[in-house]
């Protein structure tokens, strides 16, 4: 292998850091101020109104957003384009984050925190709720046990935990050596799996909104729904790794991976066209294009979510000269992650209708705070992990 | 990453087996409803706004006194939804209704859970929280429940209300249908035992609905000829009859398919067995086979 992962060793405190430490503290304050005062105290949601951006957004937007963990695994390990490896790591890790902090919006959303085992014992085998969270919680640990190796390949010899801890240095090291030499055989169990649950769940969580056939807008309530939420997390995958690792090595001054990203966005041209044709085809088939001129501020949603989340970015994609330039190929994949966001913010909270009481919902200043706050804990433990673990590729002369 | 060719067999084994036993043609979706359960009938014609039900309620759930007990009119300014403090309320509403001196007729309407033979909150339940009792009721166990609120998103009422101001224990409110007391023999529900116009008739969802077309052909005039709750969503143990359009005093126009019809569909026929991720996963680990097989690349873990 010619490219190697390496941790990158950078200082950790750099001004970008602290503004996230400011947002986390916010954040804090505000997940505090739950916990102390009810959700009825820090939101603006209502009996009308149940689910606000800590659903659309911290749980569902971020599922949806950490697909690239699973499309790239596929990619790179189940159709052997090993080509293409450099950037599973990474995509690995921001699905380990994503979830792991999909967990974490949950606990602050649902009434009942402490209870959030119980559906592991009490089954509800109508709920698609039930079978999205069975499959998140399995798929987190596939994806801890994937990223395991990662962090043996890191540490395993040269365990040095600090102070009362170093008695442990033994323990660990010995498990980490096992889970080594053990998970390198059966590894593909877990590729495998991790793609199959995450296909059940991506799913599942369109259909979720399926139950309340009065209460989603017709344009986005549709029997096709669950496969809408199936391909646009597949056609995501691959544009929010273009994303992410742009920013990562502008962020880190490291080598442009343009020459990986610019192949995987002709195969997003593929997925997002299959997008595109499936939406355009669903509205002519349901009739519900009757919907789009009629200027509420639902329809336009979705004519933006359309336009500028799917259509221009496919349209932009066609022309080489954009996937040549690393300029274009970002522009493009930023477009259509925004576009999911969108697609996932208007399922959940633009295209719900209360059927009795106006509902206008607006986020209230907590509840944006805590979502800020969950990214930035997210994006500050990226930092902290590409810098002592060996994710992303690093020139050779700054690792050690 | 590395498959070997036993593994592969193995798996595609496993994978055909699953296709095997997968049920050929995804059984169509069938109504759990119970079969004898109890009903309430208002009927709309009959109430007068005492609020006497609201008093009832309160009192036989232990929740806080209503609003101004006694107050008959200006409570009515304002539109009420039942809450986490209430079970249930009465709204008045000018429909253009007119008496013979032109006179504006108010009608008003007591709002409470439709207890849904097929209920959107029972099946989007995670725990199975919610259940739909051989009685008719729709119940909730607090013990399981963990504050999703996906019943309140399911419900085409809007009706279950959550204690958004309780940090740690918060339960999701909704009327009982006083399942323990229709549970006893000539049990009645708190606000159908004191409505002095017997606007509220408790009784067999079945003898209610007798009951109902009998006032409908007694008296055509009197109502619209449409019995709300008899097909809405599949059907409801509360059921109302009206002199005035129902979507006017805040009962939607609802599908008579049942909410839980689609999703649960797509559900089984998806999932029971888990035939689908099995055979998908026979398949890709015969793609992964395939495709790695003339490769010698480290089998380094990790990804």
């Amino acid at each position: 292998m010619q490219h190697a992962a390496r941790p990158l060793k950078r200082p950790l405190w750099t001004p970008g850091v602290l503004v996230m430490l400011v947002f986390m503290f916010a954040g804090a304050v505000a997940i505090i101020a739950r916990f102390t005062g009810g959700i009825g105290y820090v939101t603006n949601l209502t009996n009308a109104r149940p689910w606000g951006i800590w659903v659309g957004i911290d749980v569902a937007t971020g599922v949806a957003l950490a697909a690239g963990g699973f499309t790239t695994a596929a990619l790179a390990h189940i159709f052997g384009r090993h080509y293409y490896e450099p950037v599973t790591r990474p995509a690995l890790l921001t699905a380990v984050l994503g979830y792991t902090f999909v967990v974490i919006g949950l606990l602050v959303d649902i009434g009942r925190s402490w209870a959030i085992w119980k559906p592991m014992f009490y089954w509800n085998f109508n709920s698609v709720l039930f079978e999205v969270a069975m499959c998140v919680m399995i798929y987190l640990t596939v994806l801890y046990i994937e990223f395991l190796p990662i962090v043996a390949e890191q540490f395993k010899g040269r365990v040095n935990l600090p102070g009362i801890l170093s008695g442990l240095n033994r323990l660990v090291d010995n498990f980490l050596q096992a889970a080594d030499r053990m998970l390198g055989k059966v590894m593909w169990v877990f590729i495998i799996l991790g793609v199959v649950l995450s296909c059940m769940h991506q799913s599942s969580l369109g259909s979720l909104m399926l139950v309340a056939p009065t209460k989603l807008h017709p344009l986005w309530y549709t029997p096709i729904l669950p496969l809408l939420f199936l391909v646009s997390a597949i056609a995501v995958g691959y544009p929010m790794v273009v994303f992410e690792t742009t920013l990562a090595t502008a962020s880190f001054k490291l080598n442009s991976e343009m020459h990986i990203l610019a192949p995987l966005t002709r195969i997003t041209i593929y997925l997002l066209g299959i997008y595109l044709l499936l939406k355009i085809g669903d509205m002519a088939v349901r009739g519900t294009w009757i919907y789009l001129l009629d200027g509420t501020y639902q329809t336009n949603a979705f004519v933006v979510e359309l336009l500028f989340g799917v259509m221009l970015p496919w349209v932009m994609l066609l022309f080489k000269t954009v996937r040549q330039s690393a300029r274009g190929v970002f522009t493009a994949a930023a477009l259509i992650v925004g576009g999911v966001v969108l697609n996932r913010v208007n399922v959940f909270i633009v295209g719900y209708r209360s059927p009795l009481t106006e509902s206008g919902y607006f986020p209230s200043p907590s509840e944006i705070l805590v979502t800020l706050g969950l990214i930035a804990t997210l994006m500050f433990i990226y930092r902290v992990v590409v810098t002592y673990l060996p994710v992303l590729q690093a020139p050779k002369e700054v690792s050690s | 990453m590395h498959i070997t060719r036993r593994h592969f067999f193995r798996f595609m084994g496993a994978a055909g087996a699953a296709a095997a036993v997968r049920p050929h043609s995804a059984h169509a979706w069938q109504s759990k409803a119970p079969p004898d359960p109890f009903g309430c009938l208002v009927d709309l014609t009959r109430c007068v706004g005492c609020r006497k039900c609201e008093e009832a309620c309160a009192k036989v759930n232990d929740l806080p006194e209503p609003e101004r007990v006694n107050c008959q009119c200006t409570i009515f300014e304002k539109d009420r939804r039942p809450d986490d403090k209430a079970y249930t309320v009465v709204n008045r509403y000018y429909t253009g209704k007119v008496d013979v001196y032109d006179k504006p007729v108010p009608t008003y309407a007591k709002v409470q859970c439709m207890h849904c033979q097929d209920p959107a909150c029972v099946s989007a339940c995670i725990v199975g929280a919610l259940t739909k009792e051989e009685n008719g009721t729709v119940r909730y166990d607090v013990t399981k429940c963990i504050g999703c609120r996906y019943c309140m998103v399911a419900c085409p009422f809007e009706i279950p209300a959550y204690e958004y101001h309780d940090p740690i224990t918060p339960r999701v409110m909704k009327c009982t249908f006083c399942y323990d007391r229709i549970l006893a023999e000539g049990g009645v529900p708190g606000c159908a035992t004191i409505c002095p116009t017997e606007a509220i008739t408790f009784g067999r969802r079945d003898t209610l609905l007798e009951v109902a077309k009998k006032r409908l052909k007694d008296n055509p005039v009197r109502y619209l000829q449409h019995i709300y709750g008899e097909k809405e969503v599949g059907g409801t143990s509360w059921m109302y009859l009206s002199g005035v359009p129902f979507e006017q005093v805040n009962l939607p126009i609802l599908p008579e398919t049942p909410s839980p019809k689609l999703s649960e569909t797509i559900q089984h026929s998806l999932f029971s067995y888990l035939w689908s991720p099995i055979l998908l996963f026979g398949a890709l680990g015969g793609l992964m086979a395939w495709f790695n097989k003339n490769d010698n690349h480290p089998d380094k873990g990790g990804v």
